[in-house]
């Protein structure tokens, strides 16, 4: 190869790097455009966000839409804010996410440690169950927390949220568990020691990552949750997501915007800190739920 | 001959033994009582749901065969659902694919920041869908958005108001939809490149082969799985969407952006005719039924397989 080749090769080289970056940072301000867009407007006046312009930063700084978005916006008939329905909602996310993902780790530790007759088709029933259309549940389902006298509640909505999300812990913990040697479990088994004591003592010492796993996925599955919330809750129970599409999409009086975004932010804020702070695990969940076997 | 069964007196241990194996089965139980009540039992409620002639409430007194399936597919709004869901599902599935296929093999070559960029393709797939269609129903509104903002930069003639337009409103769903997802189609096509052995590639180089012969004739064929798992999952996302819609759009302008899941909710629990509703939720679980069965089949036998 001569000298003026090679430097042409580096040159296209380079171009195509440049191309390469310049391709890769667009996607970047993509996908970080709606965020930015609602964080700008949500520390702008109304009247800046109808006169002016949506990317520009705020002329006048204000976080009275935070504090607006927070407690004292009108959602339904009460201006109380987003505040109330953010708490329903941890109280739903909560017990929800704990009770789920506790069964899913015994099940998962019963379908590989202890197989018996049919455990796979036990299994495959379970595995199913994630991917129904939820509307296909949603007439019994009322009718289900009717009859238990649990109508529009909390309860009623942990209830919901800990059953459905039961395939995918029990399919996190049983792949997860499917690896571990179950030598150690024969072992312990010879030892004289029992199903519990083999579970707390051995398992779950090596069990944390696939724990966070768990708890992240449900946890925003069930944060971001609308379909269950919007059919199953009533006025004291309501959680955040829907009280937000209450508040963004209510036909009365005027549309601030500013306040939108911040009640928007609001709600996304918890998810996204358990991803800024744990991404790594997030995106092992995804994974998971999408790659089975 | 007489069959005899002789009871041997268990001693302390033995039945200790028996109580230990049962024990897990114990334990499994609620769970799976619960799902076979709560997923199982409850299709099969709304099967026969689905041919009866419940209105407002359940109703197991009048039965109407098909009748609920036959005035669904005779339903304008069904069909306009049907016809939303086939150029949503196709457009989410395709765009998503390709620009994750594309995002994941450029951030494959080596690209420095890559740890910075990952987490900002992927964040979208972290928020709630009513986030998503918040911030992009008035990004897209023409009063304060786009529009507006192209206006504002002296593109007087700029035109976008897709969103308030019976004919274009499901493509800013899509939009929004596509902006949701696709980092995370991403990040599966990322991990399936990471995967390829580069043994392979190799040899393809010292074949002679252009960087992007390789993409096209190795590389990309071996994403085959991938590329079904994205299937799956998107395919399945998009028969149940409902949240984005309702975000967005309500099924607006008019009926133009109903899909099935907002049909079923609007025909159930708005215009009471919860049969018809049955019947439609029954149509849908067959769509995603007929992808999800066969994969789940075939991955499951393959595991056993390995």
């Amino acid at each position: 190869m001569s000298a003026a080749s090679q430097d042409n090769a580096a040159r296209t080289g380079v171009i195509a790097r440049a191309a390469i970056y310049a391709v890769l940072i667009l996607f970047a301000v993509y996908y970080l455009l709606p965020l930015y867009v609602m964080l700008v407007n949500s520390l702008k006046p109304l009247e800046e966000i109808r006169q002016g312009n949506m990317l520009a930063l705020p002329q006048q700084w204000t976080i009275a839409p935070w504090l607006s978005a927070w407690s004292t916006a009108q959602i339904g008939v009460q201006p109380i804010g987003l505040r109330p329905y953010f708490i329903n909602s941890v109280l739903m996310v909560v017990p929800a996410v704990f009770i789920s993902t506790m069964l899913g780790a015994m099940n998962g530790y019963v379908l590989t440690k202890w197989r018996f007759r049919g455990d796979s088709f036990v299994f495959g029933m379970m595995l199913l169950a994630c991917f129904i259309p939820f509307q296909i549940v949603l007439i019994p389902s009322a009718r289900i927390l009717g009859l238990l006298d649990l109508s529009g509640t909390v309860s009623g909505l942990i209830l919901i949220h800990a059953v459905y999300g039961l395939g995918f812990t029990t399919l996190f913990f049983r792949n997860y568990y499917e690896a571990f040697p179950t030598e150690l479990v024969r072992a312990a088994q010879i030892d004289g020691a029992s199903f519990f004591q083999i579970f707390r003592r051995i398992l779950l010492p090596s069990s944390g990552p696939i724990i966070v796993v768990t708890v992240i996925w449900q946890f925003t599955n069930i944060w971001n949750d609308f379909l269950f919330g919007s059919s199953f809750s009533s006025v004291d129970s309501i959680p955040l997501t829907v009280a937000l599409n209450n508040l963004v999409n209510s036909s009365t009086g005027v549309k601030e915007y500013n306040v939108h975004f911040a009640g928007a932010i609001l709600a996304a804020l918890p998810t996204l800190v358990v991803y800024i702070v744990s991404g790594r695990y997030f995106v092992r969940g995804l994974m998971a739920g999408a790659v089975k076997g | 001959m007489a069959d005899v069964t002789v009871i041997v007196p268990r001693r302390a241990s033995e039945r200790r033994l028996a109580i230990q194996e049962l024990i897990p089965k114990l334990v499994l139980a609620p769970s799976f009582a619960l799902i076979l009540l709560f997923v199982y039992g409850f299709i099969l409620f709304t099967i026969v749901l689905s041919f009866s002639g419940s209105k407002l409430l359940p109703d197991f007194s009048t039965w109407v065969g098909f009748g609920n399936y036959q005035r669904l597919f005779a339903h304008p709004n069904w069909i306009t659902a049907l016809k939303n869901l086939a150029i949503f599902a196709s457009l989410y599935i395709v765009i998503c694919s390709a620009l994750g296929l594309g995002l994941a093999i450029l951030l494959d070559q080596k690209i420095r920041g890559e740890g910075a960029l990952r987490p900002i393709y992927l964040y979208p797939m972290a928020l709630s869908f009513i986030v998503t269609g918040v911030a992009w129903k008035w990004f897209l509104d023409p009063g304060i958005g786009l529009e507006h903002v192209m206006h504002q930069w002296g593109w007087e003639s700029f035109s976008f108001r897709w969103i308030k337009e019976g004919k274009y409103a499901i493509y800013t769903i899509v939009i929004a939809a596509v902006w949701q997802s696709s980092g995370f189609v991403m990040a599966m096509f990322l991990a399936g490149l990471r995967g390829v052995d580069n043994e392979v590639i190799k040899a393809a180089q010292i074949d002679g082969a252009s960087t992007f012969t390789i993409y096209r004739r190795i590389i990309i064929p071996l994403m085959r799985p991938v590329f079904l798992s994205a299937f799956v999952v998107l395919a399945h996302l998009a028969i149940k969407s409902y949240d984005l819609v309702v975000a967005m759009t309500d099924g607006g302008p008019g009926t133009a952006t109903w899909t099935p899941a907002l049909f079923m909710q609007k025909f159930t629990f708005g215009r009471n005719e919860m049969g018809m509703g049955a019947s439609s939720a029954i149509i849908m679980m067959i769509m995603i039924f007929s992808i999800i069965i066969p994969y789940l089949y075939s991955e499951l036998r393959m595991g056993r397989r390995a």
